[in-house]
């Protein structure tokens, strides 16, 4: 617990109060998926992040919030290495993944190996110009998983726990673009989950969808928390309340605060948290 | 009121120099098409009627009429064959190296300018090379092979710039997610870059072979006959192992030379040959470039994004 705390202490130069709420000590004490400690990052010359720590608890979904350009898509993309795919990028600090604790952003850890660990659904739908069950099994056949049985076993689990299963199943080979939008960005969730992923990462899913969409992944997130453990970038403050258990607050590269969502919307601990989930600034 | 006058005054403008624009662009078009015309034209006034079976199955002769290209067409087609086979794969190859694993520092951004600036170099100095090179240094001959080397040569650098353009432009969506998936670049560049990119990697091959067809100069250079009154061996033979490689080691003719000679010639039988080869080679330019936008059509069908 004391690890809990420290790893949500504030960041910002705003008041040291800790702010981690007294309600998650007093459940059951909730498992540790990924603990984020003292993150930097750097574009070139350019730090986006100033040290992020904060824990990503098992099994929850914990949403990232903050105005445009403070880092939290910088900070999502961190726990897959996507930045290594363009030259000039740095890390420094640790992202710990449980239960083997890798060190995500170590030097010496393949940026292959954190993908295999963790999924990623990216804002726009992105599927493959592929049939919707060869998208799903994409991930599968890079894992080695040929095996057709399994394979056919496990496209159908990820499609049922993406929702979507029933709006496909009858087409599985037909091209993945003929689906709508929301349906595409379903699928792509399908994918991510079809090698049961230690952390799912989900990068603003439902900004390019319309409501009815966007309440269908909100929907989904909710039952697939069962499972899986979410990290949930989001512009939209009312479905970080809505979905997520946790949520942190960014601003300008810094963690301003972290704790229980509840919390965070309704009694924030920090004046510049409120400003913002109230609507002051931003 | 005064206002309202003016903003009609603005749109009145704007139409009167959209329209000057417009006949402009006609009249530039008209001289580029009317050229183009013209010279098609002629040729075909010129060569049509003498296209017949025994044009393309007869070998050239001292008489125009009894001439034929033969040799000249299968010594294209092999040719062709030949520079596909070996710059398409090269460039492609080289193209995505340096598009997709090269690192991005100075000696990637020499390479990418001396690539571009080859495109533009003379073909006949691609000739001289496979003369001093192939023909003498390797004491390679003036062979089919090395004909369709210095072809390759010379649009190397045209496929190179277009698969490097193609895979640029495939979306970084697109790689991302299959990055994220955990594949490793090959995987990558394999399974989800070429085939977004082949479409044009495929346009940029034809526009390169097309370009390679009617080139004569490289060609001569290297010193390729301009009166074959036989065939390279058949690559194809009835007893084992079948295939047949003897077709590289044979001397040859290509259409364009066939052309050059003809035209060079005092009676006017031989002219109407030459034009009648040059709208057959025209013919064979079109019939790639078709085959181009038919693969490309295709192909897009099932990458629309």
């Amino acid at each position: 617990m004391s690890e809990l705390k420290r790893a949500s202490t504030f960041l910002s130069d705003n008041s040291g109060d800790p702010t981690m709420t007294q309600a998650s000590t007093s459940e059951t004490p909730a498992a540790i998926r990924a603990d984020v400690r003292d993150l930097k990052f750097w574009y070139g010359k350019f730090q986006a992040l100033n040290g992020v720590s904060m824990p990503i608890h098992d099994r929850k979904v914990t949403a990232i919030i903050g105005p445009s350009g403070c880092g939290k898509s910088t900070l999502l993309r961190c726990f897959n290495r996507i930045h290594d795919l363009y030259p000039g990028v740095r890390y420094e600090g640790e992202i710990n993944l449980a239960p083997e604790h890798i060190n995500l952003v170590a030097k010496g850890i393949d940026p292959i190996l954190v993908r295999l660990l963790v999924g990623m659904v990216f804002q726009k739908p992105n599927p493959f110009p592929k049939s919707i069950f060869e998208n799903v099994a994409a991930g599968l056949y890079v894992r080695g998983i040929r095996n057709k049985s399994e394979v056919e076993g496990r496209v159908e689990e990820a499609l049922r726990q993406a929702a979507i299963w029933n709006e496909v199943k009858d087409r599985l080979n037909k091209p993945a673009f003929e689906l709508s939008g929301g349906q595409q960005q379903r699928l792509c969730i399908a994918r991510a989950l079809a090698p049961k992923p230690k952390l799912l990462l989900l990068d603003e899913p439902t900004s390019a969808l319309d409501p009815i969409a966007t309440a269908k992944i909100e929907e989904l997130m909710d039952s697939l928390v069962k499972d899986v453990t979410i990290l949930i970038v989001t512009h939209n403050l009312a479905q970080a309340a809505r979905i997520s258990k946790y949520t942190a607050f960014m601003h300008m590269g810094n963690l301003v605060e972290f704790g229980e969502t509840e919390q965070l919307f309704t009694n924030p601990a920090v004046t510049q948290t409120q400003d913002y989930v109230t609507g002051r600034f931003g | 009121m005064a206002g309202e006058l003016n903003e009609r005054r603005i749109v009145a403008t704007s139409k009167a120099q959209d329209l000057v624009f417009a006949v402009l662009g006609i009249i530039v078009l008209f001289f580029a098409m009317a050229m183009l015309a013209t010279l098609v034209a002629d040729l075909l006034i010129d060569g049509l009627s003498r296209i017949d079976m025994q044009f393309l199955t007869d070998f050239p002769s001292r008489r125009p009429s009894q001439a034929g290209i033969l040799s000249a067409w299968v010594g294209t087609t092999l040719v062709m064959f030949v520079t596909a086979l070996l710059a398409i794969p090269l460039g492609v190859g080289a193209g995505l190296y340096l598009e997709e694993y090269a690192p991005k520092n100075w000696l990637s951004d020499l390479i990418e300018i001396n690539v571009s600036n080859l495109a533009g170099v003379p073909s006949i100095i691609y000739g001289l090379l496979a003369l001093g090179f192939f023909v003498y240094g390797l004491g390679m001959g003036q062979t089919v092979l090395v004909g369709g080397m210095v072809l390759a040569l010379l649009i190397l650098p045209i496929v190179v710039v277009a698969t490097r353009e193609a895979v640029r432009a495939v979306p970084s969506g697109l790689r991302e997610s299959a990055y994220g998936l955990g594949c490793n670049r090959w995987q990558v560049v394999w399974s989800y870059v070429l085939p977004s990119a082949r479409p044009g990697i495929l346009t940029g091959a034809i526009v390169g072979l097309s370009r390679a067809i009617g080139e004569t100069a490289p060609i001569i250079t290297i010193g390729a006959l301009t009166f074959i009154a036989f065939l390279p061996p058949s690559p194809i033979q009835a007893s084992p192992p079948f295939l047949n490689f003897d077709w590289l080691n044979s001397p040859f003719t290509v259409m364009p030379i066939q052309m050059f000679n003809w035209t060079s010639r005092p009676q006017a039988g031989f002219h109407e040959n030459a034009a009648a080869t040059g709208v057959l080679l025209l013919g064979m330019t079109l019939v790639m470039n078709g085959f181009a936008i038919f693969l490309r059509y295709h192909l897009r069908k099932g990458l629309r994004s």
